[in-house]
């Protein structure tokens, strides 16, 4: 189900409010979304996760990947109430064993995003976690990870989106499903 | 102190954890047995446990503030706070965090390193418990106990998943006690 924003739910607001704006972090012009004040409201927490939860917890997810480090905030409530791994998506050289990297293109230069070996497994269906999608660069460097050991994403999750910077269209035809949006 | 030597004596679930958790050799660098609790999180059953020990022993103690530090603290603070209605509150790395912080430095074995938390997110007299995948010298936890105290917060305990040998001879820091579950595991899981 692409572009689902869940609409109607009374929840969205709640957690929409919470947000906190940022201005010029981490340089000028940028709107920045804090999440952090959404983790300071147990209710609005609360609500964020069981929304993702209550979408994923009949898809048969084996795998929840999350992206460092804010994505490490979401992606563990959910995996633990949807009887799901956890699987660590981090920058580079903190993660210990042998692992798998997927370059992906930042403003000024390149990033990499790693994988420990033997995490996920083919066929594992697999969820993507951040709390925020911008132009898709890191989200799509996370698909490709898991891709080519053989998992399925089904889908990618987040709390917002930025959807002026178009990165819906960058995650090779995975649906995205994001709770607020931000213009 | 050690969760066998504070109630939890024998809990197969204690002996789930420890065994879930990898020891990489020589990471960073040579002679340190890392702890990969990576592999804990692959582990379903075990991840649960490890968090439901820690909401039993929480969820009747009115604490309103779980800190975690980055980042693996963050992969099992948040569980724990949503589970006993408590705030979470990340404890960063500087620059990364976009409103306005204080912050308190520490020492690393060559040099130091410092942890920042945002102004507003704790108030006086909030009761807080710290957590991190791991205690080894206390210096990263001592750092996030006097950002609490400089708050006006109340630490009342810090917890870890796993503690250090060296860790268990100081049952407190800065005068707050430790909360472990499991001492280093020596077995490869894959």
């Amino acid at each position: 189900m692409s572009g689902n924003k869940q609409e109607e739910d009374p929840r969205i607001n709640g957690i929409k409010t919470k947000i906190r704006v940022v201005p010029d972090f981490p340089k000028k012009g940028i709107m920045f979304q804090d999440i952090t004040t959404v983790l300071l409201d147990p209710k609005a927490f609360k609500d964020t996760i069981d929304l993702f939860v209550e979408r994923y917890r009949d898809k048969n997810i084996s795998v929840v990947a999350g992206i460092e480090a804010r994505g490490f905030l979401f992606g563990p409530p959910i995996a633990l109430a949807i009887g799901a791994k956890f699987v660590p998506l981090r920058k580079p050289k903190k993660l210990p064993g042998e692992t798998i990297f997927e370059e992906y293109e930042l403003e000024y230069g390149n990033d990499r995003l790693e994988m420990h070996v033997g995490a996920v497994e083919a066929g594992d269906r697999a969820l993507v976690v951040d709390d925020l999608i911008a132009t898709g660069g890191t989200l799509c460097a996370a698909i490709n990870l898991l891709e080519r050991v053989g998992a399925e994403v089904v889908e990618c999750a987040c709390v917002i989106e930025l959807p002026e910077l178009k990165g819906r269209q960058r995650l090779k035809g995975k649906p995205l499903c994001m709770l607020v949006e931000y213009r | 102190m050690f969760a066998a030597e504070n109630g939890l004596k024998g809990d197969p679930r204690l002996e789930a954890i420890s065994a879930a958790i990898r020891v990489v050799p020589d990471f960073p660098k040579k002679g340190i047995m890392f702890q990969d609790i990576t592999t804990l999180l692959l582990d379903h059953k075990a991840f649960k446990h490890t968090v439901d020990i820690f909401v039993d022993r929480y969820k009747d103690m009115q604490i309103s503030v779980v800190a975690g530090v980055e980042a693996r603290g963050f992969m099992f603070g948040p569980s724990i706070a949503l589970a006993i209605g408590a705030k979470f509150v990340p404890l960063r790395k500087p620059g990364k965090l976009p409103g306005k912080v204080i912050s308190e430095s520490y020492e690393l074995e060559y040099g130091h390193d410092c942890l920042e938390m945002h102004v507003d997110a704790v108030e006086p007299r909030e009761r807080v418990i710290i957590i991190d995948d791991l205690a080894a010298t206390g210096g990263t936890l001592s750092a996030a106990i006097s950002l609490m105290e400089s708050q006006g917060a109340e630490v009342v305990e810090c917890a870890c998943v796993i503690g250090l040998p060296e860790v268990k001879g100081q049952h407190k820091l800065k005068g707050k006690p430790l909360y472990v579950l499991v001492e280093p595991s020596g077995l490869d899981k894959f």
